[in-house]
């Protein structure tokens, strides 16, 4: 049972076809990568993938239960997903702490004690425990977007969903970041990032899948896609990667 | 012994000094507009003190001060008559009662509208000598409980209510003392409203206004009773701006009523049927 | 002992003061020009009202001493009746206008019953004049008769003071749920807060914070708006004010009445400027570094 199936993805906004059939399987603990210009259809799959935006075809079966069926109880699928947003949309008015427990325990029904137990944990895992009594606008943009993804993973998300997390940031904060999503991985959490940060794709990935015209034109091992892509266009936007200094 | 001639002479003295009488009054006596006497009220007139249709387009409703029915509209076109004015050259206008005692210029010569003279308003108005003599009395919703009282002691539980810048309030408070706090009512409608509504058990209104409000206005009510006259008596008066010297017109014009019986003759035309009430005491 | 910091605060706090009292940004100068503009001004004004020809008549009606120290008490006692309907209301207002503001959000076509009912009512209590519900609520209520409805004035006044003043209140609260960005909710629910919670938890709290200057301002004309009830036979401070009008045939007991008013008017819109201040700094402090 692979941790993520989609079948036949089709989306469209008004007359535009942003997904025409994306076909994909992760498996557990496996690091995907999604990468592609942009609008191209990585936020829009993600965001489909969490049922936020409904689809117009197709499947999605997290874990073996078929999401997209009618009469489906979409808070529930959404606790076992986890999914960061390129904008950290801290919720302002609470505390660090509370961000992360809120949650924890009004979806999940845990005690505060509980939950503020395993908050501390993980932010004291990646380097935030001095700031739990913080609010959000006192963080760095690398900071608030780390706690977005401990806010995610207080869920205890089978699958977790970055959508380009790091490309709102300054550049002295991406690392800090990437870091943290590199733990995660190590530690045998199944993703899905979308990102254009090429180099740390080919590091983290155990597959990179390049999006274009709403469907995966290619996938394979990071190797095989940046070094020898077998597709014209991945040649043509590796280069103008590369063109751009981004890899 | 006198001449027949004498004699007419003497009748024809007299008669012109009965006509001009009036035309020298009105030499000393000065109007806001002259040659005619301007008499301010508000709107609506009421009965008994004002009586008559208002013909459709008039601004005045209810009665129509111009018509000269009512206690208080008969009362006006006497004096008028008095002071050597025909009721064609008398002038009606609205003053709201506010406007009867605000600073500055009047823009009438005399106010009526059933205002009683006190010592305090007269120190920023003038008042003319009564023209009535007023008792108040309490009106009733029959077959409540309050209408069963008998004296003023009896009052004191229940709810009452009276229309603003009457005097009627007033005596709630110093003479009632009722245990409830009272209503006051900017208007005469609001008040009967809250009558009909068992909002307050009871209104106090002058005599002539409480038959009134018991024959026309809220049909199963009746007036329980009129409270015994105050010493010195509450009266009304005519209000005027402070200092006119009209006010010795007027005064003589009334007194000359008084004397020739013609007031009286009006009271019993207008407000015979405002009396019999029992005292309460 | 003065650190770094408390020496950067100090002016600050007078920009600050500055800023509250309306002076705006001038320094130690720009205060002293602004008073003695000031004082020039109104000394200006007086000389104007009082060689009026009509100011000792005026001076005499409206600003009477004597009839002030002698009004002011029972009027004062008066208007503890306007508090009285003042507090209820607000507390009424504040919960009912946030359902009302909540229900006209809620999406879909099942609920747009629920939905035009709310605008029907929002655009019909905010076009009838206040005095117009006070008196047809007030004196048409009990007039029906029935024997379980109250005929108590400040019942009713309060009842039409909460139906007008939660239609003005609810848009506001709209306006605040409205301002607060998509994404917020968007992240909430990513989470698995259902749309309930995502409302309670994370829209709500924020979009009351952002309307908090709006809704003082719309407290502050319903202090004003108890005197209406003064139309259904309540002795509040403005009939207790008319009462002594009445009685004296002078005006100034208007004007101790007003005064009242301000007076509690005065603190609560001071109040209102330091918490839009203060919200402005926060919200300016925040976002992306």
């Amino acid at each position: 049972m692979s941790a993520l199936l989609l079948e036949g993805l089709r989306k469209s906004f008004g007359r535009n076809q942003v997904l025409r059939g994306v076909d994909l399987e992760v498996e557990e603990h496996e690091v995907v990568c999604l990468i592609g210009a942009s609008g191209s259809g990585k936020s829009t799959l993600l965001r489909c993938v969490n049922l936020i935006e409904p689809i117009d075809a197709g499947r999605i079966v997290v874990g073996g239960e078929e999401v997209t069926r009618r009469g489906i109880d979409v808070n529930r699928v959404r606790r076992r997903i986890g999914i960061v947003f390129q904008a950290f949309n801290l919720f302002p008015h609470m505390s660090v702490l509370r961000n992360v427990t809120l949650a924890p325990q009004a979806v999940l029904g845990r005690s505060r004690a509980e939950a503020e137990a395993r908050a501390r944990e993980l932010l004291g895992r990646f380097g935030l425990a001095d700031k739990t009594s913080d609010y959000p606008d006192r963080l760095s943009g690398g900071q608030q977007q780390r706690v977005a993804i401990v806010r995610a993973l207080a869920m205890d998300p089978e699958l977790m969903l970055l959508d380009e997390v790091t490309s709102a940031l300054d550049p002295e904060l991406v690392a800090e970041v990437l870091e943290l999503i590199r733990e995660l991985a190590a530690g045998g959490m199944t993703m899905v990032i979308a990102t254009h940060e090429m180099a740390f794709a080919r590091d983290i990935a155990d597959r990179v899948c390049f999006l274009d015209g709403g469907v995966i034109l290619e996938q394979g091992p990071p190797d095989a896609i940046f070094t020898a892509p077998r597709e014209p266009r991945t040649q043509q936007f590796l280069e103008r990667i590369v063109a751009a200094g981004r890899m | 012994m006198p001449t027949t001639l004498e004699l007419m002479l003497r009748a024809l003295v007299v008669l012109v000094a009965l006509v001009l009488a009036p035309a020298a009054l009105a030499a000393n006596c000065p109007t806001v507009s002259k040659g005619t006497l301007t008499v301010g009220t508000d709107n609506p007139a009421y009965p008994p003190w004002f009586g008559g249709n208002p013909p459709p387009g008039s601004p005045w409703k209810v009665s129509d001060p111009r018509s000269g029915e009512g206690y208080e509209s008969a009362v006006a076109y006497a004096v008028a008559s008095q002071l050597g004015f025909k009721s064609t050259q008398v002038v009606w206008k609205y003053v709201p009662f506010n406007k009867a005692f605000a600073p500055g210029p009047k823009p009438f010569d005399f106010d009526v509208n059933q205002i009683s003279y006190t010592p305090a308003r007269a120190k920023v108005v003038s008042f003319s000598n009564s023209y009535y003599d007023v008792n108040q009395a309490v009106v009733v919703l029959k077959g409540t409980k309050i209408a069963s009282v008998r004296n003023v002691k009896g009052l004191r539980s229940f709810k009452l209510g009276a229309q603003l810048g009457t005097t009627s309030y007033l005596y709630i408070k110093d003479t009632i003392k009722p245990s409830h706090q009272p209503a006051v009512y900017p208007q005469n409608a609001a008040a009967i409203q809250a009558l009909k509504n068992k909002q307050i058990d009871g209104l106090v209104v002058d005599l002539p206004t409480a038959f009134y409000i018991t024959s026309a206005q809220v049909q199963n009510a009746k007036v329980l009773g009129q409270f015994p006259t105050t010493p010195g008596g509450e009266h009304f008066g005519m209000v005027f701006a402070k200092g006119n010297p009209l006010v010795g017109c007027v005064n003589r014009a009334l007194a000359r009523l008084k004397a020739n019986g013609q007031l009286a003759g009006i009271r019993q035309q207008w407000l015979a049927k405002a009396t019999g009430a029992p005292v309460l005491k | 002992m003065a650190s770094e910091g408390d020496r950067r605060a100090g002016p600050e706090v007078a920009a600050r003061s500055s800023k509250v009292l309306g002076l705006g940004a001038g320094g130690p100068r720009g205060v002293a020009i602004a008073v003695a503009s000031t004082v020039v001004f109104f000394a200006l004004l007086v000389v104007a009202v009082t060689h009026a020809p009509g100011w000792p008549e005026v001076h005499r009606a409206f600003f009477s001493w004597a009839q002030f120290r002698t009004t002011l008490p029972e009027i004062s006692r008066a208007f503890l009746l306007n508090v009285k309907i003042f507090c209820i209301a607000e507390a009424l207002i504040l919960v009912v206008a946030l359902l009302l503001a909540v229900i006209r959000s809620l999406p879909g076509p099942v609920f747009f019953p629920l939905r035009a009912l709310a605008i029907a009512y929002a655009d019909f209590f905010r076009g009838v004049p206040t005095i117009l519900v006070i008196v047809l609520l007030g004196f048409g209520a009990p007039g029906l008769g029935l024997k379980s409805v109250p005929t108590s004035t400040t019942f009713w006044g309060i009842v039409a003071l909460v139906l007008v003043y939660t239609a003005y209140v609810s848009e506001v609260y709209r306006a605040g749920i409205e301002s607060v960005h998509p994404s917020q909710e968007a992240a909430a629910r990513s989470l698995g807060l259902t749309r309930w919670q995502a409302t309670r938890y994370v829209v709500l709290p924020q979009a009351v914070r952002r309307v908090i200057p709006p809704l003082l301002n719309d407290f502050i004309g319903l202090q004003k708006d108890t005197a209406l009830v003064s139309t259904l036979g309540a002795i509040e401070a403005l009939n207790q004010a008319q009462i002594d009008v009445n009685a004296s045939f002078n005006f100034t007991p208007y004007l101790a009445a007003a005064l009242l008013f301000v007076a509690i008017t005065i603190p609560l819109a001071r109040f209102t400027d330091w918490l839009v201040l203060r919200d402005r700094r926060k919200r300016q402090a925040g976002g992306v570094r």
